[in-house]
């Protein structure tokens, strides 16, 4: 298992990445800095499982919080709006 | 049957379910039993599940602090086994409005709340809820006040999500069976409210 690297509160910025194949990481946020709300314990990469491996070792998953007017320019809700997303520890770096 | 009439062809993924579900029985993998029985149990599981729990926490301070804690756990507590389900559950109040979505499939806590309605798994629905919350709720006849946070979960891994919906007023005193009756699948979706006692 890996080591959980951040904990609630810390701040993080999605990789800006763009790997082929089954990534549970929505296109919408990557390259988006948000605060990690809760850490929700180590899961099988499903990077991985999709590709028939074991997933091991098993990646940290977050809960991480985004302002809503970060993510979109042009949201049209309120500047408290948020929007909160699972994100493995591996497509995450410190912000 | 009685003949209609109407040869009705079946579609690409109809074909590929057939297709594979027979070589599965053929191989001896599964039985046919096996499979109708895996339907009748997810038939089984209906909104009521997620209803009871919701009850049990708007009459119990404690449970409900357990619940907000660990969902999982907690739905265990009343006898509701929700195997390979995190369960997160998030607390709708006067100044924070809760929604679950999925962005990227269809996840949904069918442990609780059953097999999903079509609207859940529309693109529509998947890819304008996080854009545009307010409106897509407004499409649903919710209105929420400005002065309330939204926050939308976007259930994209492991974790599955269920919505505490706030309790309604004028229901003092009430029993839980009599409060669950309240509790809509879309409440706990939150893309509506908790029915009102005299709305029924």
């Amino acid at each position: 298992m890996a080591e959980p690297r951040f904990g609630p509160g810390d701040t993080v910025r999605v990789m800006k990445a763009y790997p082929l194949g089954h990534v549970r990481t929505p296109y919408y946020i990557r390259g988006h800095t948000g605060v990690i709300e809760r850490v929700c314990g180590s899961f099988p990469n499903p990077e991985e499982l999709a590709q028939m491996r074991d997933g091991l070792p098993a990646q940290p998953l977050y809960r991480v919080r985004f302002m809503q007017k970060e993510v979109w320019p042009d949201y049209r809700g309120t500047a408290a709006d948020v929007v909160e997303i699972e994100i493995y520890q591996h497509w995450l770096e410190p912000a | 049957m009685k003949d209609q009439g109407k040869y009705q062809a079946l579609t690409y993924f109809q074909l590929m379910e057939v297709s594979l579900r027979e070589l599965l029985v053929e191989k001896g993998l599964v039985t046919e039993q096996q499979v109708a029985d895996a339907v009748e149990d997810m038939r089984k599981r209906t909104p009521e599940r997620g209803a009871r729990v919701v009850a049990h926490a708007w009459t119990h301070h404690e449970y409900k602090a357990r619940l907000l804690e660990n969902g999982t756990r907690a739905c265990e507590e009343l006898g509701l086994d929700v195997p390979a389900l995190k369960l997160v559950v998030v607390e709708n109040k006067p100044q924070v409005h809760n929604v679950i979505v999925c962005t990227l499939c269809s996840c949904y806590p069918r442990m609780l709340l059953g097999i999903p309605p079509d609207w859940y798994k529309s693109r529509n629905y998947r890819s304008r809820m996080v854009r545009e919350p307010r409106a897509v709720l407004a499409e649903f006849g919710l209105k929420i006040p400005r002065q309330t946070r939204i926050r939308v979960h976007d259930s994209t891994a492991d974790m599955r999500y269920l919505v505490l919906p706030m309790r309604p007023a004028g229901t003092r005193g009430w029993s839980e069976e009599r409060l669950a009756a309240l509790v809509t699948r879309d409440s706990m979706i939150g893309v509506a409210l908790a029915k009102q006692p005299r709305s029924k």
